[in-house]
């Protein structure tokens, strides 16, 4: 810094790189929280793999990377497909046949694939976390009034929006949006309609899971490196993020999703980094007791 | 009919149950000792910290190579069984039941401090001793709340009482810093202890600590914090912790334009620390730590040579060092005691004097702690290079 800054600017500054810190972290959480959220409306179940079938897409980012030489864009469409199919096939052989079962037999479903795709990564491609190297994704910073951005910062905000964008558009403006709103609003009327309830929900995953696999690559290159546990947590607050929005709300997700990594990096910037995560649950147990249907749910009543 | 059908099936899962339980109740009686002297080495091999449990490993196998190739102990050779205990403590706690169930004398590891007091309690009611090759939290020999010694735990390394106060002592006098911020490991004892020691010497020394944050392990995304630590523009940083959270933690503060120096622990002693924050990012940082490989002590010059030896021209680090002093430690202590028996080793490990180890000479105290030098390394182009050695 040439000249000393006046306090309050100071501060104007540290504020405004901890919201650009807070808008990446939550850029990534939303997209994230999305596939949880659209799992969630069209068929009521909170798929705990999620978070490890963004584990798989950071890891087929990696391994393009490395192995095939493609660039950032490349990795994560690349990626985006591989989880895209990932997610259909485990909707599929999983949760397909227990569609009319208890919810909770589904539950515990997700949790045992969430386990599988963890330890069967471990298993093939060892537990220890592998580095991406310098090469694929040069560091170019800016500085632009003293606040610090980083391309990777504008990489991943830049996408996350045109991903939902194109989210949005679908779900709004096609058929198939359309197929996955009515599947979501009334299962049985949906059929009745003549749409084809298990391609909708096929749909409905891959487009879930795409999204969860370039949340992958981009964490991939944000902080370097991929291992097979990696999505526990990053699952675990998109989860929070979704339920904060409002879970089965796809703007609740996005909302959600940006709150959550905002509120966590004031937390750490501005109050304790120990109490970060204390937080970030705290508001889920909040939100639950306060407004559980999310920030952007409605209280609609159980329709009969 | 879907009743009785139904309750055979429940018989049939019950009997399989009790039945596996029982056969895996049963395993691995003592083999005989007779012809072999057991070892048991309890390392993390995978997981978080798997870089130190396998240098620490190949210490250990080339100071056992050695012995048995000069005859073994006692006429007896050295039986190594290694196992994993994946950078868990509760996996290191199931680790040594399986090991004493083997039939070891003794145990060498885990690396760090909390994994060792995972398998405390199983080497304690067997009557097993453990020899730490680099645990350096206080309350691995001694419980804080009673003071009573860990009869069965000794350990080769320093411990962080030391440590912290060594790096603390580096940055008021070598590197003249006044403020510093503590950005530390809060999930573990080992973190937060060092924390504690480094603040110690550091404010006695007339510096002030500007802040105190910490992360927990697994975390990965530290900008918030170190935006704050900016603002307070401190001399020097102080990250006592391990390498899989220290690399992007220091990779994400050069990146956020910080440029102080950057002073760590014998946590970051890894091969993993320049490939996650590259070796650009990694200039101007330092770690204590308990031994250089570029030491020209000749102890240290042949150790260091039959390790690249036997291990593809791989530089021994210091877990790899100590982990090598740990057996030769035990071997020791075997021949003083002039026994196999458990009992008596533990007793010749707790009156060992001037044993001269590669990471310096040690005289096991009271606390089962040794009382030897530690160095400063420092980061130079993705190289370490020794910056001091500093005796207690």
């Amino acid at each position: 810094m040439p000249l000393p800054l006046l306090k309050e600017v100071a501060i104007m500054l540290e504020f405004s790189q901890q919201l650009i810190n807070g808008l990446s972290l939550g850029a990534i959480y939303a997209l994230i929280a999305l596939g949880y959220t659209m799992v969630y409306g069209i068929i009521l179940l909170i798929n705990f793999a999620h978070g490890d079938i963004m584990m798989v897409g950071a890891f087929v980012g990696f391994y393009s990377i490395t192995l095939l030489g493609s660039n950032i864009v490349a990795a994560m469409i690349f990626a985006m497909i591989a989880c895209a199919i990932l997610g259909v096939v485990i909707e599929k052989i999983a949760y397909r046949p227990l569609r009319n079962s208890t919810r909770i037999a589904a539950l515990i479903t997700a949790i045992g694939m969430s386990l599988f795709l963890e330890y069967a990564t471990i298993f093939l491609l060892g537990p220890q976390q592998k580095v991406f190297p310098q090469s694929a994704f040069p560091l170019q910073q800016y500085e632009i009034m003293g606040l610090l951005i980083t391309n990777k910062d504008i990489f991943i905000i830049v996408s996350a929006v045109v991903l939902m964008i194109i989210l949005q558009f679908i779900i709004k403006q096609t058929k198939t949006g359309k197929a996955m709103r009515a599947v979501s609003v009334d299962r049985e009327a949906a059929v009745l309609m003549g749409i084809s309830v298990d391609k909708t929900i096929s749909i409905t995953f891959a487009i879930g899971s795409a999204l969860a696999a370039a949340a992958g690559v981009m964490i991939g290159v944000y902080y370097n490196t991929v291992n097979p546990l990696m999505g526990i947590i990053p699952g675990l607050k998109a989860f929070v993020a979704a339920v904060l929005g409002g879970i089965g709300l796809i703007p609740g997700a996005m909302v959600g999703g940006f709150v959550l990594g905002i509120l966590e990096t004031f937390v750490s910037g501005y109050g304790s980094s120990l109490y970060r995560d204390a937080v970030a649950f705290g508001v889920l147990i909040l939100i639950l007791l306060i407004k559980p249907t999310g920030l952007l749910g409605k209280n609609t009543g159980e329709k009969v | 009919m879907k009743r009785r059908s139904g309750r055979k099936l429940a018989m049939l899962v019950m009997m399989t149950f009790v039945l596996s339980i029982l056969a895996g109740c049963g395993g691995g009686g003592s083999e005989t000792q007779d012809e072999q002297i057991n070892v048991g080495i309890n390392v993390e091999l995978s997981g978080g910290v798997a870089s130190y449990g396998t240098n620490s490993k190949d210490g250990m196998m080339l100071a056992i190579e050695q012995i048995n190739a000069a005859g073994g102990v006692l006429g007896k050779q050295l039986n190594p069984i290694i196992k994993d205990c994946k950078s868990l403590p509760d996996e290191a706690m199931s680790v040594s039941a399986n090991l004493v169930g083997e039939g070891i004398v003794a145990q060498l590891g885990p690396l760090t401090s909390g994994n060792v007091q995972g398998s405390t309690s199983v080497m304690m009611d067997n009557g097993i001793p453990l020899v730490a090759p680099a645990a350096t939290a206080v309350n691995v020999t001694v419980d804080e709340k009673t003071g009573d010694i860990m009869d069965y735990i000794f350990r080769v390394c320093f411990i962080d009482p030391f440590q912290g106060t060594l790096m603390a002592e580096f940055a008021s006098t070598n590197l003249e810093a006044k403020n510093a911020a503590i950005y530390m490991d809060a999930s573990s004892d080992y973190g937060k202890g060092l924390a504690k020691y480094f603040k110690e010497t550091f404010e006695a020394n007339g510096g002030t600590i500007v802040t105190e944050e910490g992360f927990v392990k697994g975390d990965r995304d530290f900008k918030a914090t170190l935006t704050k630590i900016k603002g307070h523009n401190p001399d020097f940083i102080y990250i006592p912790g391990y390498y899989e959270e220290a690399a992007p933690l220091i990779k994400q503060a050069r990146e956020m334009g910080i440029t102080a120096p950057i002073g760590g622990t014998d946590g970051w002693d890894s091969s993993d620390m320049v490939a996650v924050a590259t070796a650009e990012n990694l200039n101007n940082t330092y770690f204590t730590n308990h031994y250089s490989s570029q030491d020209t002590d000749p102890q240290i010059v042949a150790f260091v040579e039959a390790y690249k030896a036997k291990y593809n021209g791989k530089d021994p680090d210091s877990f790899a060092a100590l982990g090598y002093d740990a057996v030769q430690l035990l071997v020791q202590a075997i021949n003083d005691a002039n026994s196999t028996e458990p009992e008596a080793i533990t007793a010749a490990l707790a009156t060992i004097k001037d044993f001269q180890g590669i990471t310096g000479k040690m005289t096991i105290d009271e606390q089962h702690n040794p009382v030897k030098a530690g160095v400063i390394i420092e980061f130079k182009d993705g190289g370490q290079v020794m910056k001091a050695r500093i005796q207690p």
